[in-house]
């Protein structure tokens, strides 16, 4: 049966979402992602250097024809300087998409999601597909579906903690409580993490330092490629439910 | 013409229109975003937009980054 992400009409064929930050280098950055299966690349708007223009593209490795980019406004703490980079962001010419960070807070990273609401309602109207980073907050989520989001983007822990999953009820509170998908965004740390973001009936999960600071982050996207497909797969099978005590798996019928 | 593009402050610049001026910083025009003022210039006004001199831009493009970027807006 198919089992692929549909988000306003645009199909993906991947549910792990990558970003192309941390790397070695573009050429490692080229190869993590495609070892990972990914099909959505999150990239950074920032100033062309303009005293070196030797220096290379990142989009010469990452080809906007094979992969989906998604333009991030990582750095912006204000809803002005969000909308701001948003709106240069799909000037570039990519997509209409954006993942949209309003960032509360340096040490945390926490997002500071009244701003976030605010910005996702600008931006919805302006006929941007929104993806906003948010707080494991299912009256959040409620509140940015609300105002237009295409799919909210809950933390499982700070962004580049490698915490993994540190609220799974409220991400199955958020799932159950909004219709649109959920991207786990931030904070996992190894495939397992991904694989249970996915067992709870997440929709995609999205990560960048997980791979990218691992001691080999090829073979560490290879694993978080499969840890999203065991995840998924897991999820709809149906696993069983928890019980205190045993319950026998072979019969007693038969026994001397 | 002065202009100041991306911080700094460049002298010189003999280019008349934003398109000339990305042809002298040998710069792709297909990858990049382009605020002159504040306000961004849509790509296929490039050709007849002219500059003037003191215009302040700002020229981005995409840079790794994933959900762990901290640059304090520049």
């Amino acid at each position: 049966m198919e089992d692929k992400l549909v988000i306003q009409g645009i199909e993906f064929k991947s549910r792990l979402w990558v970003g192309t930050g941390k790397y070695k280098d573009f050429e490692e950055t080229a190869r993590a992602i495609e070892a990972s299966g990914a099909d959505v690349v999150t990239v950074a708007v920032r100033r062309v250097n303009i005293t070196d223009r030797k220096s290379e593209n990142l989009l010469d490795f990452v080809d906007p024809k094979k992969y989906k980019i998604l333009p991030n406004t990582a750095g912006c703490y204000t809803v002005e300087d969000a909308l701001r980079y948003s709106r240069l962001a799909r000037e570039a010419g990519v997509s209409d998409m954006i993942k949209l960070e309003v960032i509360g807070d340096e040490k945390t990273l926490f997002p500071d999601v009244i701003g976030l609401l605010e910005a996702t309602g600008i931006l919805a109207k302006e006929g941007f597909i929104v993806f906003p980073y948010t707080n494991d907050d299912p009256i959040m989520a409620k509140r940015l579906a609300d105002a237009g989001a295409a799919a909210v983007m809950p933390l499982a822990a700070p962004i580049g903690s490698g915490l993994g999953i540190r609220n799974p009820y409220n991400l199955k509170i958020i799932l159950e409580t909004i219709n649109l998908p959920v991207i786990v965004d931030a904070g996992v740390g190894t495939a397992s993490d991904v694989a249970i973001a996915m067992e709870l009936g997440c929709d995609a999960v999205l990560l960048n330092t997980a791979i990218a600071g691992a001691k080999d982050p090829i073979a560490m996207a290879e694993a978080m490629k499969y840890g999203v497909l065991a995840g998924r797969l897991a999820f709809r099978a149906g696993r069983i439910p928890r019980k205190l005590y045993a319950t026998a798996s072979s019969p007693i019928e038969g026994m001397l | 013409m002065r202009l100041n593009i991306n911080g700094e402050t460049k002298d010189n610049i003999s280019a008349s229109t934003l398109k000339e001026l990305l042809e002298e910083l040998g710069i792709i025009p297909g990858r990049v975003a382009v605020e002159v003022n504040a306000a961004i210039v849509k790509r296929a006004e490039y050709d007849i937009f002219r500059l003037k001199d003191g215009d302040v831009l700002e020229i981005v493009n995409f840079v790794g980054g994933g959900s762990k970027t901290v640059m304090r807006n520049e």
